[in-house]
């Protein structure tokens, strides 16, 4: 016995303050939402235990998935989420290539692509929402303005003003922020392989677009898939940048994280918690095939 | 071969000089070109709300009409800048007092759980490891409504306080991974040294291990600095803007008047990005390094 307190104490000792926390904190709380989302919170006096509770199933789910609004939601998220991932790998992808071989001031090109990164996304809404103002011709300033001054008038739009496809419009500064990120992970990708690929396609006479289609870009599958669900996981937590650009009751830029939000504020506890698992089931669904994927990579190697 | 001779420098793709070659090369410095030329115009493009944010900063009231919306301040005034930090300030001070303890307790839990999962193989260890990895990938919404009963509920005082152990406790995952994934790549010796002399795992954690983390001490120190600083979500929820951090308060600066006043808003966004912006520049090396040893986080 005192053998195996030897052997098995003190790693315990280290671990079990985490393992308590995470278990009390994430799994533990991610129960009691599901609890919660099951009842009929719906009002301040339910949620302060003055009135009466009782279960309800899963009645708030299906309100939920009939209501136009919600479906709104659900669909500006899939939006968003699209157009976000599609630019942040494309930018991410292209510098990325360019930066690939030695290139002079490469520090400062990477560190510029890179910076905005370090910058909040409340910070960075302040100036997006005066760069995607809605304002046209006389009035019209940031990125409206601008394409009148460099003769390109009718690129002019409502940014995230279109009822439709507005939610596409806060995607510019996701991107703004985070190609940089996926560019720092091509980057990793690009300089992981190794330089003898590259010398034995060029002795058998492969042009440079043909190393790169052939030899070097297949190799950057993992790596592209990192960086779909980082980014994708992200995209669908989206709430800070358009807390700032936009305002939560903006029926055209309203997503889950938003519903959550105003659920919350109207102690709508119930609501608020079924949306919350909602967004928790999108994301697992992303995320446990790839960590299971990870874990079995890891053994492999 | 992963070094770089100074021929390759100057010729990425230098081959001998023969006729053939010479028709490529030339080839090669036209896409030369055309490769700064993109890299300057993406540049360019990424800087246009960093040239927004400065110019109208320094713009007086009248000044910031559509008209003049891109030009260059008339008169450059600093009466924004002023005007924000007044109203700023306060909450720049508490976002440190959040941050600093914040960065602090979650690295050392992080580096204790690292050097665990990373040493002590047991059964199931990796699933230990995949179940808190998994708690960094959580949409927060899926546990803010009990977790705001359970902080209230606990009598913790909303903001500063309680945004410390919320930090703390979210940022053990990537904590964790950042250490684990560098204790995996020390060499197994080490430590098998300090075992034969007859140290215990705490003890070798404490004087083999700690010395020689502080590479990646910095890198999570940087990385919760940063996330912990840039935070909303828990802010919104878990404080007011009396008593919480510079996102909240700017984010009330900038939307909370009818009709916002760009210029101070402008200056308030900058100066609320000042230290991570400082952390960014001069440790760049290592806010990389967080990035790509926690290449599974967002």
């Amino acid at each position: 016995m005192p053998r195996q307190i030897r052997k098995w104490g003190p790693p315990l000792l280290l671990i079990s303050p985490t393992l308590i926390l995470l278990g009390v904190f994430v799994y533990g709380l991610l129960a009691v939402n599901a609890n919660t989302s099951m009842q009929d919170i719906h009002n301040s006096s339910q949620a302060n235990g003055k009135a009466p509770v009782s279960f309800v199933g899963l009645e708030n789910y299906i309100s939920l998935f009939g209501s136009d609004e919600f479906q709104h939601s659900l669909k500006n998220l899939v939006l968003y989420t699209v157009v976000f991932l599609a630019g942040t790998m494309f930018f991410g992808f292209v510098w990325a290539w360019l930066l690939d071989r030695p290139v002079r001031f490469e520090g400062v090109f990477r560190s510029i692509y890179l910076f905005p990164m370090a910058v909040s996304f409340v910070a960075s809404g302040v100036v997006w929402r005066w760069l995607l103002n809605s304002n046209q011709g006389e009035n019209a300033s940031g990125l409206n303005r601008l394409f009148q001054m460099i003769g390109l008038p009718f690129l002019q739009n409502n940014w995230w003003n279109n009822v439709n496809v507005g939610i596409a419009a806060i995607a510019i500064p996701a991107i703004w922020q985070l190609s940089g990120y996926v560019m720092a992970l091509f980057l990793a990708g690009f300089r992981g392989i190794p330089e003898e690929l590259r010398e034995a396609s060029q002795i058998d006479g492969a042009s440079n677009w043909q190393m790169y289609r052939h030899v070097i870009f297949p190799q950057l599958s993992p790596v592209a898939l990192s960086a779909v669900i980082i980014v994708g996981h992200m995209s669908l937590k989206a709430f800070d940048l358009i807390m700032s650009i936009s305002k939560p009751a903006n029926y055209q830029t309203k997503v889950p994280a938003i519903d959550m939000y105003v659920f919350k504020s109207s102690f709508d506890y119930s609501n608020a918690a079924a949306v919350g698992a909602i967004l928790l089931v999108i994301v697992a669904v992303l995320i446990i095939p790839y960590l299971v994927h990870l874990n079995r990579t890891e053994k492999h190697s | 071969m992963t070094t770089v001779t100074p021929a390759e420098l100057t010729a990425p793709l230098g081959r001998p000089a023969t006729p053939a070659a010479e028709l490529t090369r030339s080839r090669f410095s036209k896409g030369r070109t055309a490769k700064y030329a993109l890299l300057i115009f993406f540049t360019l493009l990424v800087l246009i709300p960093v040239y927004v944010l400065i110019v109208t900063s320094f713009k007086g009231l009248g000044d910031a009409t559509p008209a003049r919306a891109w030009n260059l301040p008339q008169v450059w005034t600093t009466e924004n800048w002023s005007a924000a930090w007044t109203s700023l300030s306060p909450s720049l001070w508490r976002t440190f007092q959040m941050v600093i303890p914040a960065a602090i307790i979650s690295s050392f839990l992080g580096s204790m759980n690292g050097f665990v999962l990373a040493r002590w193989r047991f059964r199931g260890a990796d699933i230990v490891f995949t179940l808190i990895l998994f708690g960094m990938f959580i949409p927060y919404q899926a546990v803010m409504i009990p977790l705001l009963q359970l902080i209230l509920g606990a009598g913790i005082p909303s903001g500063v306080p309680s945004l410390i152990i919320l930090h703390v406790i979210y940022g053990l995952p990537i904590t964790t991974l950042i250490f684990r994934n560098y204790y995996m790549s020390i060499p197994e010796e080490l430590v098998e040294a300090s075992r034969v002399d007859g140290a215990g795992m705490l003890r070798t954690y404490w004087s083999v291990v700690l010395p020689i983390s502080i590479p990646s001490f910095v890198v999570v120190l940087i990385w919760q600095f940063t996330s912990a600083w840039n935070d909303f979500l828990f802010a919104v929820f878990f404080s007011s803007s009396q008593n919480g951090p510079v996102t909240l308060a700017l984010n009330n600066l900038a939307n909370g008047a009818l009709l916002t006043n760009y210029g101070i808003s402008m200056a308030g966004a900058l100066l609320a990005s000042l230290p991570t912006l400082l952390v960014y520049i001069l440790l760049g090396k290592y806010f990389i390094g967080g990035l790509m040893s926690g290449s599974v986080k967002g």
